[in-house]
């Protein structure tokens, strides 16, 4: 489950990345991507791959369009209101996806069939390692991304100083649409693979995006594998949590540590003073 | 507050002090007072929001949450521990003051919009609260039976009692706000929200005057949470959640959020289309809300009130000066 927040912490890491944007709508795309996988497996009976490429592919098009159409469009461009719209955004979202699929909660087959591992006497679902190699990839891919290739700089660039890159050639606005189609489609592909373990249903998109949220400043923002190991100790402390306190207060923990976290240490565990101190979060 | 300010307060008195007399004697639309009594308690929370939002450049999503305190603590002293209604109050006012200062210390010291954030999880967190400790706030049910108010002895027992009570304080409120925003605090307070690191440089104290602002808006807030309770007598977790918070952000934004003005007019507009005009859409009041919200924001950044004030600046053909509040 902690993975799950990772991933969508890395989804706000990008947009924020590049806009400084706090995207609201980011858990409304897990939602989304977890939903969209139950209607192609399940109604239009597509394999499992297929499924999750086009799961991704329709969340990273809800992304596109929300820049393209909505950001873009609007008439001022203060950091605040651009907050507010994601956060209409958000709601408009979970409305249609309300519409759509009504209020109860959607299951999702493993996507390998056969049941738990048993490894040193504990059982592991086999989904979990499917989370497991997901998030891994992801974030695999996304540090070569960032450090490697062209594109990758180029956002970045756009993160320290729009008007600088602007001047250097590099398409900001392009740069821009692409971090939410991007982050879309990671919080979709967190969509899908969580869906066979816990269920989806419209609304919890934001409760996701919000730990995911937690997660993004425990690690540190910014920081893809801060991110990761955040999202895991998210992940354990609510477990224990529920095991051992009360399972009332769970969707808590995650809450607490991230207000905790911008009381003392607002860097977070892995980010650097210094780098925090020149980003403008 | 200039002489423009004084007259459109002067007239909004005067029409909310007229207005159940107008509205008392038609049946379909006596229930209209009651309508008001809640725009006048939302009205304390959006102008607390306005002042925030407006003036301090910072979104709060906790509202309810501030909201809630102040309700429960009313609720829970009040109905368990028969305390007299007017001396718990304060006790709401100085926890959710005390709550707003700790959260907002840490997440206004950095810039940027942790303060979004920040509140929408402390929003969460009160609501799993009172959802959770059943023994103290009733869980999922709610709670019951809460006394009313009284005045000198007397309890208030009619619609048209509390609408004065509750108008009273929203135009307090009001005149203390127009004064703090045309003392020195307000004034730093808007160099902030033109422009922060100017305002910095020019030696506003940027990071304290939003954690103070911020403090303001959760007072009003408990203060509207505590009449609340007294008018319904019964409270559910489900007026405090985080869709509650977003209304009263769409609340101050439709009016428009630079102004008080705007606050107020936004908050009774919103008011009537949730409780009379929306009711129609039941489930999917989500989405409407959402749209609204999208649609003020892209085509109507500084809400109703710009339009109000072009429409008068064209009628005397000359530019205002002034808009809004400021």
């Amino acid at each position: 489950m902690g993975l799950i927040y990772a991933l969508v912490a890395i989804g706000y890491n990008i947009v924020y990345n590049v806009t400084e944007i706090i995207n609201f709508a980011q858990g409304e795309f897990v939602m989304l991507g977890g939903l969209f996988a139950v209607f192609f497996a399940g109604t239009l009976h597509l394999p499992i791959l297929i499924t999750f490429f086009a799961a991704v592919a329709v969340a990273g098009l809800f992304g596109f369009a929300m820049e393209r159409f909505v950001i873009r469009n609007a008439r001022s461009t203060s950091v605040m209101s651009l907050t507010i719209i994601t956060l209409a955004v958000s709601i408009m979202l979970k409305g249609t996806a309300m519409l759509w699929w009504g209020k109860d909660p959607y299951s999702l087959s493993s996507f390998t069939a056969g049941g738990p591992i048993l490894l040193g006497g504990a059982a592991i679902q086999r989904q979990a390692l499917w989370v497991l190699g997901v998030s891994m990839l992801v974030v695999f891919c996304l540090t070569v991304f960032f450090r490697r290739s062209i594109y990758g700089k180029a956002m970045l660039a756009c993160a320290d100083n729009p008007s600088a890159a602007r001047m250097t050639g590099i398409p900001v606005r392009q740069m821009v649409l692409f971090s939410f189609v991007m982050s879309a489609a990671i919080g979709a592909a967190a969509g899908v693979v969580i869906t066979p373990i816990s269920l989806m249903e419209y609304d919890r998109g934001a409760l996701l995006g919000l730990k995911g949220f937690g997660a993004a400043v425990l690690g540190g923002l910014g920081q893809f594998h801060g991110a990761l190991a955040a999202g895991a100790i998210l992940g354990l402390s609510e477990a224990f949590c529920a095991g051992y306190l009360s399972s009332g207060y769970k969707d808590a923990v995650a809450l607490i540590m991230l207000l905790l976290t911008l009381f003392f240490k607002p860097e977070g565990l892995f980010g650097s003073k210094e780098a925090a101190k020149l980003k403008k979060f | 507050m200039n002489r423009k300010d004084w007259g459109i307060f002067l007239g909004t008195v005067l029409l909310i002090g007229v207005f159940p007399w107008m509205v008392k004697p038609f049946k379909a639309v006596s229930h209209y007072i009651d309508v008001m009594v809640f725009a006048g308690i939302f009205s304390l929370i959006s102008i607390g929001l306005s002042m925030l939002m407006g003036y301090g450049g910072q979104i709060s999503l906790a509202q309810a949450a501030f909201f809630g305190i102040g309700a429960y603590s009313s609720g829970i002293l009040t109905t368990h521990f028969g305390l007299n209604p007017w001396a718990v109050m304060p006790v709401g006012i100085l926890l959710a003051a005390v709550v707003a200062w700790l959260l907002g210390i840490p997440a206004l010291r950095l810039k940027g919009h942790y303060l979004a954030m920040a509140t929408l999880g402390f929003g969460v967190i009160v609501h799993i609260v009172l959802n959770e400790e059943v023994k103290w706030t009733g869980g999922p049910s709610g709670m019951a039976d809460i006394p009313g108010l009284a005045i000198a002895g007397r309890k208030l027992t009619s619609e048209i009692a509390y609408y004065y009570l509750v108008w009273t304080a929203v135009f307090l409120v009001l005149l203390f706000c127009f004064h703090v925003l045309h003392s020195r605090i307000g004034r730093g307070l808007r160099a902030i929200h033109e422009e922060e690191t100017a305002a910095e440089a020019m030696g506003v104290p940027t990071a304290r005057l939003k954690v103070q602002v911020f403090v303001l808006s959760a007072v009003f807030a408990a203060l509207a949470g505590s009449l609340y309770t007294h008018y319904v007598n019964c409270l559910t977790p489900g007026s405090f959640n985080l869709m509650w918070s977003i209304r009263f952000m769409l609340m101050v934004m439709v009016g428009g959020m630079q102004s008080l003005w705007g606050a107020l007019l936004g908050t009774v507009l919103m008011t009537f289309v949730g409780n009379e005009w929306l009711q129609v859409f039941a489930d999917f009041e989500v989405l409407v809300y959402g749209a609204i919200l999208l649609m003020v924001v892209l085509f109507l950044p500084k809400g109703l009130v710009s339009v109000i004030a072009q429409g008068f600046s064209s009628h005397k053909a000359r530019p205002s000066l002034s808009d809004g509040s400021s």
